[in-house]
C-alpha cells in the first residue's frame, strides 16, 4: 500500500498534521516541560531531593505495594482467565463483564468504598479486625485497592492467549503420556508467560501512578525517623501533590521523574514483549 | 498390535457421527480411512486413540478392551492434521516431550531423538522452532514426536491435508517406505482416494457415519460394493434405463441385469467409468449411444473426450488411450457412438448421486 | 475436509481428555467467583446500600447540595469537550497510521500509549509547570488575562491528557483489520474525501468508535488525580464530581460521599452494559468483513 495509497486515499496530510499537532500540544510539550524543569536541578540537588528518608520511604511504599498488588493480580487474574475461558457455569457472562468494572469505576469511588468496607465496623472489617488484619490506613489497604484496580489488566491480557491455544496441543500431550499437571506446566503455561508479564507490568505501572483510590484508604501516614516502627503509608504521588501545594515545583518534578522513568521502562518492556510474541506467532 | 472397533456409535448433539461401526486393523497393516467430509472417519480415529468416548461399542487393542482407558494408557501415537507442535519448544524438545514426561534418562532421550531425526530426515534442524520450519518439515517433526514414545499403533488424522500438492506426494511415498521399515500398525484418515490407494494396504470407505466397504485398494476399486463407493473412488458416467426380462436397455444398447428386479420395467442406473467407454465412428455391432463431441482434452496418459448425448440428455466423459485417440483422429463437433465395455448395476438402495 | 474439522471443533463435548476432574473444576470456578465477589461485587453493592440507607429523601437532599450540583455541572461541561477532542484526534491518528506508511509510524503508535504510563498526578504536575504563575507560559498568559490553572481550561487539559489514548487505541486495530479496500473503491468511484469518510469509513467503524467514546467518557468523568492537582479544588468552583467525593469524605460526610459515589457507580455499571453490547457488535462487524473477503 504505502506510497501508492497516498495517491489514492485522501487525507494523509490533514490527518497526520492534526494528529501530530494535537499530540505535541497536549502530550509532548507538558512532558518536555517536566524534563526541562528537572534539568534545572543539578545532579546533586536532584539526589538530595529524592534521597531524603521521607522520599525514599515513599518510593518503597509506592513500588512495594504496586508490585505486591500486581503479584496478587497475577495469581488471581490467571485463575479468573482460566475459569472464564475453560469452563461453563451459571451467570458466567455476568461475572465476566464485572471484571472490567475497575476500568469503568472512578478510582475515588473505589477508594471510598474500600475504606468503608475494611474499616473496623465495615462489612469485612468487623470480621478481619478481630483476626488482627487491618486493611485501612495500612500498607495492606493500599495493596488491596491496587489489586482491585489492576485486576482487569492481567485477566484481559491472558484471556486471548489462553483462548488461542488449540485443544490439539493438549490432546497431543495426553497422547504422548503427559499427566494433566505436566500438560499444564509444560504445554499450556509457557505460552502464557509473555501475557502474564505484560499484565503484571501494566498492573505495576498503573499502581505506581495511582492516587485517587490510595489517598482514601492509606491514611497517608508519613515516615518519621523518630518512630521507625510505624509503617508509613505515604505514596510518592502524595508527596508530589504536597510539594506542588507548597510551590516547590523543582522538588515535585524530581520526585515525579523517577516515577515517570520507571513507567516508561515498563511500557518499553510491554512493547518489546508484544512485538516478540507477534513474531513468534507465525 | 491389532485394533478392533465393535459396534461403535457416537452422537454429537443432533448429529450422528458414527452408527454401529465395525473395524478390524490387523497387526502391521497400513490402513486408510477414506470418506468425504462429515463421514465420521476422524471421529472414529479419535475414538480409537481415546480422545473421544464412544456412546456405545468397544475398542480392543489386541483383544484387550481399552474403551475406558485414557490416551496416555493406550500408548498410541497420534499425528494431527495441523501438526499441533508445541510452539515454545525446539524441534528437539518437541520430539523429546513424551520421554521427558516419562522421566527417561537424559542420554537415552538424546540418542532416541537423534535416531528419530535421522528417520524423518531432519538431521541438524533440532535447534529450530516450529515457526522456522516448512509445513512438510513440521509434519515430519510431529511424526517423529509421535514415534518417540514407541507407540503400539500410529494414528494420523489427514496427515498431508494442509500441505501443497508436491510435498504431499513426496510425504506419501515416504510414509509408505517408513511403514515398510518399521511395520507399525498404522491408521490414517484421508478424503483423497488417490492418497489412500497409493499408501495403504487396506482401505475402509466411510460415508454418513457408516463403513461402506473395506478391502484392499484393488478389491475396493475393482469391485465397489455400492453406488457410493463407485462414485467416490473416481469419475463415473450414470446411465438411466429400465429393467425388462432381466435385461436393461440403455438407448439401443442391451445389457444383462445381474440382480433380481422387484418389478418389470423398474428404473435402474448403470455405472460406467470413463476408461470403460469406447468411441467409434460407426455403431459397433449395431450398438452404441450416439452423441456429439463437445470437448477434447488430451492429458498425459489419456485423451479426455466429452460427448453430449441427446437421448440421455447427459454429457459422457470418456478416457481414451492416446494411441486409440491418435488412430481415430477425432474432432470437436463430430457425431460418434459411445459403447461401454462394462456396465455395473447395484442393487437398488437409498443412495442417490 | 476443512469444513468437517471446522464444525466439529465448537462441539467437542468429548473434551474429556483435557478436562479436569469435576471436583477441581468446580473448586476453581468457586474460587474465581469468590475473588470477583469480594473484590468487585460486594463493594458495588455496599456503595448502593450505603447511599440509599437513609431513604430516597435524604439521597435527593444530598444530591441537591449546591456544591455537588455545581460539581456535576462542571464535570458534564468538561468531560464532553475532552472526549470530543480525543475522538477527533483518535480518528485522525488511526486514519494516518492504518492507511499510510510513513517514517516514524511505529513511533507514533507507541507515543499514543504514553499517557497510560504517566501517573495522573504527574500529568497534573506537568500542566502546573506550564501554566502556573511561575510556570513557562503562565506569566505571559496571566498578563493577557487568561487564567488556565485552577480553572476549567486546566481541568479540560488534564482530563484530555489522561484519556488521550482510548479512542485511538480502540480504532487502530479495527481499521487495520478492516483494510482500505472499501475506501479505495469509494474514491475510485468518484467520492470526495469527506463523502468517503462519512459514507464508508464511519459506518464501518461506528461500533468500535462508540466503544472508544464510552471508555474515554468513563475515564474522563472519573478522573481524580490530574484534576485534583490542576483545579486547586476550590469548593463550589473547580471541583468535579470525583473531587467532590473526596471533599465530602474529608468533611466526615460519609452519607454525602456515598450518595455522589453511587451516581458514578451507576454510570460505571451502565458503561459496562453498553460495553458488553458493543463488543459483540464490533466482533460481528469484523466477522462480516472477514466472511466477505474470504
Amino acid at each position: 500500500m504505502s506510497i501508492a495509497n497516498r495517491r489514492i486515499l485522501p487525507g494523509f496530510r490533514l490527518s497526520l498534521s492534526f494528529a501530530l499537532t494535537y499530540l505535541a500540544v497536549l502530550i509532548l510539550v507538558p512532558l518536555a516541560a517536566c524534563f526541562v524543569k528537572a534539568s534545572t536541578l543539578t545532579w546533586t540537588q536532584f539526589w538530595t531531593v529524592v534521597s531524603t528518608p521521607r522520599v525514599r520511604d515513599a518510593y518503597v511504599v509506592t513500588f512495594g505495594t504496586s508490585i505486591m498488588a500486581a503479584a496478587a493480580d497475577l495469581v488471581l487474574g490467571l485463575l479468573i482467565a482460566w475459569v472464564m475461558v475453560r469452563y461453563e457455569f451459571p451467570l458466567k457472562r455476568f461475572f465476566d463483564s464485572l471484571i472490567d468494572l475497575p476500568f469503568a469505576l472512578p478510582t475515588a469511588v473505589a477508594g471510598l468504598v474500600y475504606s468503608a468496607l475494611y474499616a473496623k465496623n465495615g462489612w469485612f472489617g468487623q470480621y478481619l479486625f478481630p483476626l488482627g488484619i487491618e486493611a485501612v490506613n495500612t500498607r495492606l489497604a493500599i495493596v488491596l485497592v491496587l489489586t482491585f484496580i489492576g485486576l482487569p489488566f492481567v485477566v484481559r491480557t491472558v484471556e486471548p492467549v489462553l483462548e488461542s491455544l488449540e485443544a490439539e496441543l493438549e490432546e497431543a500431550a495426553a497422547c504422548l503420556g503427559a499427566t494433566r499437571w505436566q500438560t499444564f506446566t509444560r504445554v499450556i503455561f509457557p505460552p502464557l508467560v509473555p501475557a502474564l508479564i505484560t499484565g503484571f507490568a501494566l498492573s505495576v505501572a498503573r499502581g505506581i501512578g495511582e492516587y485517587g483510590s490510595v489517598i482514601f484508604v492509606s491514611g497517608n501516614k508519613r515516615f518519621m525517623a523518630a518512630f521507625p516502627d510505624v509503617k508509613s503509608t505515604e505514596i510518592a504521588p502524595v508527596l508530589i501533590v504536597e510539594r506542588l501545594d507548597a510551590h516547590e515545583y523543582a522538588e515535585a518534578t524530581a520526585v515525579a521523574v523517577v516515577l515517570l522513568l520507571t513507567s516508561f521502562v515498563l511500557l518499553g518492556v510491554i512493547n518489546h514483549l508484544e512485538r516478540r510474541s507477534q513474531r513468534h506467532a507465525g | 498390535m491389532s485394533i478392533t472397533a465393535k459396534h461403535v456409535t457416537k452422537q454429537f448433539g443432533n448429529f450422528t457421527a458414527l452408527t454401529d461401526v465395525n473395524l478390524e486393523v490387523p497387526t502391521g497393516t497400513l490402513m486408510a480411512l477414506l470418506g468425504p467430509s462429515g463421514s465420521g472417519k476422524t471421529t472414529l480415529l479419535r475414538i480409537v486413540a481415546g480422545l473421544e468416548n464412544p456412546d456405545a461399542g468397544v475398542i480392543l487393542h489386541h483383544d484387550e478392551d481399552v474403551t475406558e482407558r485414557s490416551p496416555k494408557e493406550r500408548n498410541v501415537g497420534f499425528v494431527f492434521q495441523h501438526y499441533a507442535l508445541f510452539r515454545h519448544m525446539s524441534v528437539f524438545e518437541n520430539i523429546a516431550f513424551g520421554m521427558r514426561v516419562r522421566r527417561r534418562p537424559k542420554d537415552e532421550i538424546t540418542n532416541r531423538v537423534h535416531e528419530l531425526l535421522n528417520l524423518v530426515r531432519l538431521e541438524g534442524l533440532h535447534k529450530r522452532y516450529p515457526s522456522q520450519l516448512s509445513g512438510g518439515q513440521r509434519q515430519r517433526v510431529a511424526l517423529a514426536r509421535a514415534l518417540a514414545v514407541q507407540p503400539r499403533v500410529l494414528l494420523l488424522d489427514e496427515p498431508f491435508g494442509a500441505l501443497d500438492a508436491k510435498v504431499r506426494m513426496e510425504l506419501r511415498q515416504w510414509l509408505r517406505r517408513l511403514h515398510e521399515e518399521i511395520h507399525l500398525t498404522t491408521v490414517f484418515v484421508t478424503h483423497d482416494q488417490e492418497e489412500a490407494f497409493e499408501v495403504a494396504d487396506r482401505v475402509v470407505v466411510m460415508n454418513h457415519g457408516r463403513v461402506e466397504q473395506a478391502g484392499t485398494p484393488q478389491e475396493v476399486f475393482d469391485h465397489p460394493a455400492n453406488a457410493f463407493v463407485m462414485d467416490f473412488l473416481g469419475n463415473v458416467n450414470v446411465f438411466h434405463g429400465r429393467v425388462h426380462d432381466g435385461k436393461v436397455m440403455l438407448g439401443n444398447l442391451e445389457v444383462a441385469y445381474p440382480h433380481e428386479s422387484r418389478a418389470d420395467s423398474q428404473d435402474v442406473k448403470g455405472y460406467v467409468r470413463p476408461h470403460e467407454l469406447d468411441v467409434n465412428r460407426e455403431p459397433a455391432d449395431g450398438a452404441g449411444v450416439p452423441g456429439r463431441i463437445v470437448q477434447i482434452n488430451p492429458t498425459g496418459s489419456v485423451a479426455k473426450v466429452r460427448v453430449m448425448s441427446e437421448d440421455f440428455g447427459l454429457a459422457m466423459n470418456v478416457d481414451l488411450p492416446l494411441e486409440r485417440y491418435g488412430e481415430l483422429q477425432l474432432a470437436v463437433g463430430e457425431i460418434v457412438y459411445v459403447a461401454p465395455r462394462r456396465v455395473r448395476f447395484f442393487p437398488p438402495d437409498d443412495y442417490v448421486i | 475436509m476443512q469444513v468437517e474439522t471446522q464444525w466439529l471443533k465448537p462441539q467437542q463435548p468429548g473434551r474429556r481428555v483435557q478436562q479436569e476432574p469435576a471436583l477441581l473444576r468446580w473448586s476453581l470456578i468457586a474460587a474465581a467467583v469468590a475473588v470477583i465477589s469480594v473484590l468487585v461485587i460486594v463493594p458495588v453493592v455496599s456503595i448502593l446500600v450505603q447511599a440509599f440507607a437513609k431513604g430516597w429523601s435524604v439521597y435527593w437532599r444530598s444530591l441537591a447540595d449546591a456544591d455537588t450540583v455545581h460539581a456535576i455541572k462542571l464535570t458534564l461541561f468538561v468531560a464532553p469537550i475532552a472526549v470530543i477532542a480525543n475522538v477527533i484526534f483518535g480518528i485522525a491518528a488511526a486514519w494516518a497510521v492504518t492507511r499510510f506508511r510513513f517514517p516514524g509510524r511505529t513511533l507514533l503508535t507507541t507515543i499514543i500509549d504514553l499517557p497510560f504510563a504517566v501517573s495522573p498526578v504527574v500529568a497534573g504536575l506537568m500542566i502546573t509547570l506550564l501554566f502556573s504563575r511561575r510556570g513557562y507560559f503562565g506569566p505571559w498568559l496571566l498578563e493577557h488575562g487568561i487564567q488556565i490553572l485552577f480553572s476549567w481550561p486546566a481541568i479540560i487539559l488534564a482530563t484530555a491528557f489522561v484519556t488521550f489514548p482510548f479512542v485511538a487505541r480502540e480504532l487502530i486495530p479495527i481499521m487495520d483489520a478492516l483494510g482500505s479496500d472499501e475506501e479505495t473503491a469509494a474514491v475510485s468511484l468518484g467520492a470526495s474525501g469527506w463523502q468517503m469518510f462519512w459514507r464508508v469509513t464511519v459506518p464501518n467503524i461506528k461500533w468500535g468508535l462508540l466503544y472508544g467514546v464510552i471508555l474515554c467518557s468513563a475515564r474522563a468523568i472519573g478522573e481524580f488525580g490530574a484534576v485534583y492537582v490542576v483545579s486547586g479544588h476550590i469548593h463550589g468552583q473547580t471541583t468535579t464530581v470525583p473531587v467532590r467525593i473526596n471533599q465530602l469524605y474529608e468533611d466526615y460526610n460519609n452519607a454525602g460521599a456515598f450518595t455522589v459515589a453511587s451516581v458514578l457507580t451507576l454510570f460505571a455499571l451502565v458503561t459496562l452494559g453498553i460495553k458488553v453490547v458493543l463488543e459483540r457488535k464490533t466482533r460481528q462487524e469484523l466477522e462480516e468483513a472477514h466472511s466477505e473477503t474470504t
